[in-house]
């Protein structure tokens, strides 16, 4: 094992991170306020109370469910393209460092930053509104697991981009609104029964659900289904990588 | 003495179907200085490639310092630096931290002593702090040699080090390449400059459309360079040589008008002016003299004519 290896792509991704520090920062804090002032206050005012659980409160996993599938899949696809489009890349390529490691290094800091982005904005929502975890260690459990497994989506999303506009279209197109239709703002339940079915094939639903289940206690599906979906899903990623790494696929010719 | 790197019938043949290398086998000693030479896009950045795992060969093997580069590659790795051609370097990080970071990536813990004296070495020392992008472009370069020394490699492979570099920044590279030299590590280096591949390397290799037309040692090129030519052009024709110019290194051209000297320049006489005296007294009577020197370029550019 190349700990150094590790270490030092790991450091380096996440001085990137340092550097951009006030973005960093200042981003989430201002959307997730931005989200409170729209929705909590303004529809949250009409609606008062979902499933037991006031508005303003039920939405919080959701918006860090948004923020964190965004960003993970942003700074992991972006940390590995871009040594890619400068050329750069030859030189992890060439390095004496496995697959594994390069994983490691560089899904760990996109991973790591996206769960201080959660953190931050868990604890800007805590200013707004009440809030009480019920399961602390599983809310942690489905925030590094999906800081994870989005980490990943975006690091294969990264090796898959050849140009900049591929990098941005799977968040923006596909992401975004899997997770405004994945019951962010709403339960699943307030839809009409045929949309209802349509969801259940949306895969974020079944994260907003478990990691809301571990807040308040209510969820749209089981929590042993939403944990198995997840599972599902970061295995899935790590077979693609796994496979990209074997066949060098856009890495190496 | 044992071969450090040593291919074998190595085969590359890109996404394009293009055949970048084809049957390439080439053993390099350890602590020589190797040229490899061929014009644009004969093959020798793709058959660096290989060596240092950024390509996937097609076919054929490869073993560094006995151990084979994909099935150990973390050994073979460790002992190679790389010098890519085309400045590749971040934008955004200090030359210290891009240089801590390829120190780390090879597998080494930090040093930042010796990454001081290497800095110091390459004349960056006050750049250490600098941001890459407000970097020259031959400033670049040397950041991108440090990077390729950073965790003191036994080979080294240099890219075209020289290729858009002026006189000066040329000069220290080859004081730099002496140094490494003098510390026992082994050099490839890739270039289109004839001259430098004579002043600096041990062996010069040629390559061309993938194939390696000749590896040979730069003396033993040198000596072919050290021969020169005098054409004598004769009035009149001759059926054969006189027998009193047998002892001289004479051909007869097929019409029997021209006679070709060959000689060396680097012998102590030409025996020129004693040939000339024998052709007079032969009987025979001059109507032109040219002198020619076969160059390692033309040596060269004939190998690849003839090649294709
Ligand atoms: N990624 C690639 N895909 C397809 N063909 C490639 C690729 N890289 C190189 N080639 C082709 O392979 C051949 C050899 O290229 P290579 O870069 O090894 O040449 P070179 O000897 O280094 O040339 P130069 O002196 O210009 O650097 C060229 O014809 C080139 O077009
Ligand atoms: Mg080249």
């Amino acid at each position: 094992m190349n700990y150094h290896a590790v270490k030092v792509i790991y450091k380096f991704e996440m001085l990137r991170a340092w550097h951009t520090l006030l973005q960093t920062i200042a981003s989430p804090v201002i959307s997730t306020s931005l989200y409170f002032v729209v929705f909590g206050s303004a529809i949250g005012s009409r609606i008062q109370e979902v499933e037991g659980v006031s508005y303003g409160a039920f939405i919080v996993p959701g918006l860090i469910m948004l923020s964190l599938l965004t960003q993970s899949i942003s700074n992991a696809s972006f940390g590995i393209y871009f040594p890619r489009f400068t050329g750069t890349i030859y030189e992890v390529l060439s390095a004496p460092i496995s697959f594994f490691e390069i994983l490691l290094g560089y899904v760990g800091a996109a991973a790591t930053k996206s769960l201080i982005i959660g953190s931050i904005i868990l604890l800007t929502a805590g200013l707004f509104v009440d809030l009480t975890i019920a399961h602390p260690f599983w809310m942690l459990a489905f925030l590094i697991l999906t800081c994870i497994s989005f980490s990943l989506l975006g690091f294969i999303i990264g090796i898959w981009a050849d140009s900049f506009e591929k990098l941005q279209l799977i968040p923006l197109l596909v992401i975004t609104p899997l997770v405004f239709l994945g019951g962010s703002f709403y339960s699943v339940s307030m839809l009409p029964p045929a949309w209802q079915t349509v969801t259940l094939f949306n895969p974020v639903l079944y994260l907003i659900s478990g990691f809301r289940w571990s807040f308040f206690e209510v969820s749209d599906v089981s929590v042993g289904l939403s944990l198995f979906m997840i599972l599902l899903f970061l295995g899935l990623c790590m077979g693609i990588v796994w496979w990209m790494f074997k066949t060098g696929y856009r890495l190496k010719q | 003495m044992q071969p450090i790197i040593s291919v074998k019938h190595l085969f590359k043949t890109y996404a394009t179907g293009h055949h970048a290398l084809k049957d390439v086998s080439l053993d390099i000693m350890e602590g020589e200085i190797l040229a490899l030479l061929g014009p644009n896009g004969a093959g020798k950045t793709t058959l660096i490639s290989s060596i240092c795992g950024i390509v996937t060969p097609s076919a054929g093997s490869v073993s560094v310092a006995g151990y084979d580069i994909i099935t150990d590659y973390r050994k073979t790795r460790e002992l190679i630096g790389l010098v890519p051609q085309e400045l590749t370097l971040g934008a955004f990080d200090t030359v210290w931290n891009t240089v801590s970071f390829s120190r780390g990536l090879f597998g080494k813990k930090s040093n930042p002593e010796y990454l001081e004296q290497l800095l110091h070495d390459l004349s960056l020392i006050e750049k250490r702090d600098s941001v890459l992008m407000t970097l020259s472009g031959g400033m670049k370069r040397r950041v991108l040699i440090a990077k390729a020394l950073a965790h003191e490699p036994q080979i080294i492979f240099l890219d075209e080090p020289t290729a858009g570099v002026d006189v000066e920044l040329r000069k220290d590279m080859w004081r730099i390449v002496e140094k490494l030299r003098e510390a026992g590590v082994t050099i490839i280096l890739t270039t289109h400059y004839i001259e430098e591949a004579e002043e600096i390397a041990d062996r010069v290799g040629v390559i061309n459309d993938g194939m390696l037309l000749l590896v040979d040692d730069k003396k033993s090129l040198m000596h072919d360079l050290g021969k020169k030519q005098l054409e004598i052009e004769l009035k009149g024709t001759i059926e054969q040589l006189p027998e009193s110019l047998s002892e001289w290194d004479l051909v007869l051209s097929d019409d029997g008008g021209q006679l070709t000297y060959t000689y060396d320049t680097q012998a102590r006489s030409t025996g020129i002016t004693a040939l000339l005296q024998a052709i007079s007294d032969a009987g025979l009577s001059l109507k032109d003299l040219k002198s020619k020197q076969s160059s390692l370029e033309e040596i060269f550019v004939n190998l690849v004519n003839l090649d294709s």
